[in-house]
């Protein structure tokens, strides 16, 4: 199976150990992974600025980019949900482009959706060097998507030594929300501390949380807050497990 | 009918709703902060919220209905003058008269002349958003008449010259022990923070108040077009007081909350009480349909159906048409995490909330409350708990752009967005500006990776939290470098 990768810009620049982790997964599941380096940003902060014009511009250079992708994977779900459902709104008065729009949507998948969904993998041979207390950030793109946080939590249980506790207002807004975040930072603020301080108080080791704009949110609301819980996207501990898996075979135990 | 669609589809940007607050920073730094502001917040709006969630999952497909309820409310918006013709006549035929009112200041008006003509000392109000809209206590108050709120929470917050913060729970912003004070004085009874004892107080002084009363002025849940009646829910039996006992009944609606027939109610009673506040149904539905007819023994002898427009004409003729569904659950609001950090009072006006931030720059202008578009994260937890599926992030994003085309977004943002756009543009300016910012910030950096103070304009971040320091290399690097090592055994 052929994959593209959609690595978002502040993935690229902030988390390229969670592209990485994609990667590894990816072809550890079997699938042949391109990175069509022509990709720059799908335009979200424009559109949701009230800058249509300007994320229309750069919604033409994604349709070209992933043209010819089979698949188009991306760990950062805003990111999907903003082709997945607005790239043919932007187009709506454009016949072609709207097609070619609602063409690459539907070819679009946020990681965890891909994994359930296309290659539906099964991770219980799989499992983690040590033992470790997760909890999970349901990341609000989830809803536009039409998902639920269940499929990753599922996934995770699926891996030896994970445990999950589900922590309170799961599914609130982390705070992120872009611009927000810097234009209305005392609301920003209130609301990611109340994040972390619900994430801490399952006593987790690690919250998952698979969107890169929430995780610079939550990471930093931590490390301001001296909460040492670790903010990780799920792609990185399956390709953790996969990793701590494969030394064990090498060394035969 | 008159010509009331016309006449204020004129009125251009005219302010329809009052404004109590226009400081939308100060008010959500001081409630953002405010520690006892959110406690109760968490005790009664996110507790709703999950007590929505666990009454709609009860029902076959709670989804299902939902659609349907939003479809039938844009069937009846896209039918408006139909209906409005069709209830006025149903209301007639069943012995009750029907105004429409142009503005708020109209439908106070018609309201003080019934109260004069019939000569009205004391008019007891069930709990109606819309009377709010009007400030009717005050044009009531103005012309030498007594308004008396009835449901406990608008009662206290009357006593207290306050004004609601919820849609539904107007009193969310109290605490027992707050009551307990505005009692004490009102009362001059001990203190006491007892909600059982409050409460008991309030209803011995309101039943007593209810056989004194002449007039009563209720709120409008649903009209129905078919029949001409008008649907009022309410948990506190006030509503059912204030639609029977007085000898004048009027009715006070805006002229979107029209249903087309009986056969529709049940769609939206069976969302109204679970969206608001987890119930499966109101304690009390009353189906009104007109007054006292000859031979009956009880009930009000007048019957008046106040329809008013303030804006909404205006609305219904442009884009944000959908806006108009809203049947005022409050769910938006309790799911809402902005709501949940910054209170009602922060929004300035009568409608708090998701739906507020779309209201009220809808009827009072763009420029008046410019912030309410753009304090959101567009997380969408108000569209997925709208019973009528109103998709409040897309109007929200629609009145920024709004904001963008009458420049009212400030220059130096929109020049932000420009040169974003073009550094995004073209592959070397990506890359030139990844640059320019590993570099930048890598300086700012500590000795762990983060950055404590950004500049401006981004320095709202580190306000707040931290902001991570970029990787040494981005990930297009270290993925050309991985592909490289990988030569040997394929080609990419």
């Amino acid at each position: 199976m052929r994959v593209s990768l959609f690595i978002a810009c502040l993935t690229d620049l902030f988390a390229p150990d969670v592209g990485m982790a994609v990667v590894t997964s990816l072809e550890y599941f079997g699938c042949k992974v391109d990175f069509p380096t022509a990709q720059t940003c799908c335009g979200q902060p424009a559109f949701n600025n009230g800058f249509p014009a300007d994320a229309r511009t750069l919604a033409i250079r994604m349709l070209d980019v992933f043209q010819d992708a089979d698949y188009v994977v991306t760990p950062s779900g805003s990111c999907c949900a903003m082709i997945r459902a607005h790239y043919p709104e932007l187009f709506h008065d454009d016949p072609k482009r709207y097609d070619r729009a609602v063409d690459l949507a539907a070819r679009s998948y946020e990681y965890v959706e891909f994994l359930t969904k296309i290659l539906k993998v099964d991770l219980s041979n799989l499992s983690l060097p040590e033992d470790e207390k997760f909890t999970y950030h349901y990341t609000c793109h989830l809803r536009t998507l039409g998902a639920s946080g269940a499929s990753a939590i599922a996934l995770l249980k699926q891996l030896g030594g994970a445990s999950y506790t589900e922590m309170e207002k799961a599914d609130q807004c982390c705070g992120f929300g872009g611009t927000f975040a810097i234009k209305y930072t005392d609301i920003s603020g209130a609301m990611v501390r109340d994040k972390v301080q619900c994430g801490a108080a399952t006593g987790a080791d690690t919250m998952i949380v698979n969107d890169g704009g929430c995780a610079m949110n939550i990471s930093g609301g931590c490390h301001r807050q001296g909460v040492p819980m670790k903010v990780r996207h799920i792609s990185q501990i399956i390709a953790a497990a996969i990793e701590h898996s494969a030394q064990k075979k090498v060394v035969g135990v | 009918m008159s010509g009331v669609l016309t006449e204020s589809k004129s009125s251009g940007t005219r302010v329809s709703l009052p404004v109590f607050r226009s400081d939308f920073m100060a008010d959500a730094h001081e409630a953002s902060t405010d520690i006892r502001l959110q406690a109760a917040m968490d005790n009664s709006v996110t507790k709703r919220d999950m007590g929505r969630k666990t009454t709609l999952s009860e029902l076959p497909d709670a989804n299902a209905l939902r659609e349907l309820a939003g479809q039938i409310k844009r069937h009846t918006l896209d039918h408006l003058d139909y209906y409005l013709e069709l209830l006025e006549a149903n209301v007639k035929r069943q012995g009750g008269q029907v105004h429409f009112a142009a503005d708020s200041q109209q439908a106070n008006k018609l309201i003080v002349e019934i109260a004069k003509r019939t000569s009205s000392k004391l008019v007891v109000k069930s709990k109606s958003m819309v009377s709010e809209e009007t400030e009717l206590n005050d044009a009531l108050t103005e012309a030498g008449i007594e308004p008396l709120e009835t449901d406990l929470g608008e009662f206290i917050l009357q006593v207290d010259h306050d004004h609601p913060t919820h849609l539904v729970m107007p009193v969310v912003h109290k605490n027992a022990g707050d009551i307990g004070r505005i009692f004490e004085k009102y009362f001059k009874t001990d203190y006491t923070d007892n909600a059982q004892v409050l409460a008991e107080m309030a209803r011995v002084h309101l039943r007593n108040r209810f056989n004194e009363a002449d007039l009563g002025v209720s709120g409008v849940n649903f009209a129905v077009a078919e029949t001409g009646s008008i649907v009022v829910c309410c948990n506190e039996g006030n509503g059912r007081m204030c639609v029977s006992r007085p000898r004048i009944h009027v009715a006070l609606m805006g002229m979107e909350k029209l249903i087309p027939a009986l056969d529709d109610l049940p769609v939206f009673l069976k969302l109204l009480a679970r969206s608001a506040s987890g119930q499966s149904l109101t304690q009390y539905t009353s189906i009104v349909s007109g007054c006292r007819r000859p031979g009956e023994i009880d009930g009000p002898e007048e019957f008046h159906l106040i329809v008013m427009d303030n804006g909404r004409s205006r609305i219904l003729a442009g884009e944000y048409r959908d806006t108009l569904r809203c049947i005022r659950c409050g769910a938006c609001l309790n799911s809402c995490p902005i709501y949940r950090k910054v209170g009602g009072r922060t929004y300035g006006s009568v409608y708090p909330g998701p739906i507020g931030a779309l209201l009220t720059p809808l009827f009072n202008g763009l420029e008046k409350h410019k912030h309410l578009p753009h304090a959101s994260s567009l997380c969408g937890a108000c569209f997925e708990a709208c019973p009528v599926k109103i998709d409040i992030p897309k109007f929200l994003i629609m009145l920024r752009g709004d904001q963008v085309k009458a420049h009212i977004t400030p220059w130096v943002e929109r020049a932000i967005f420009k040169l974003w756009t073009v550094g995004l543009r073209f592959g070397w300016t990506y890359r030139f500006s990844q640059i320019a910012q590993r570099i930048g910030m890598r300086l700012l950096m500590d000795k762990q990776g983060w950055v404590k103070n950004l500049p401006p304009p981004v320095n709202g971040w580190t306000k707040q939290r931290d902001f991570p320091a970029p990787a040494k290399e981005n990930f297009r690097r270290v993925y050309k470098r991985y592909r490289q090592n990988q030569k040997p055994s394929g080609r990419h």
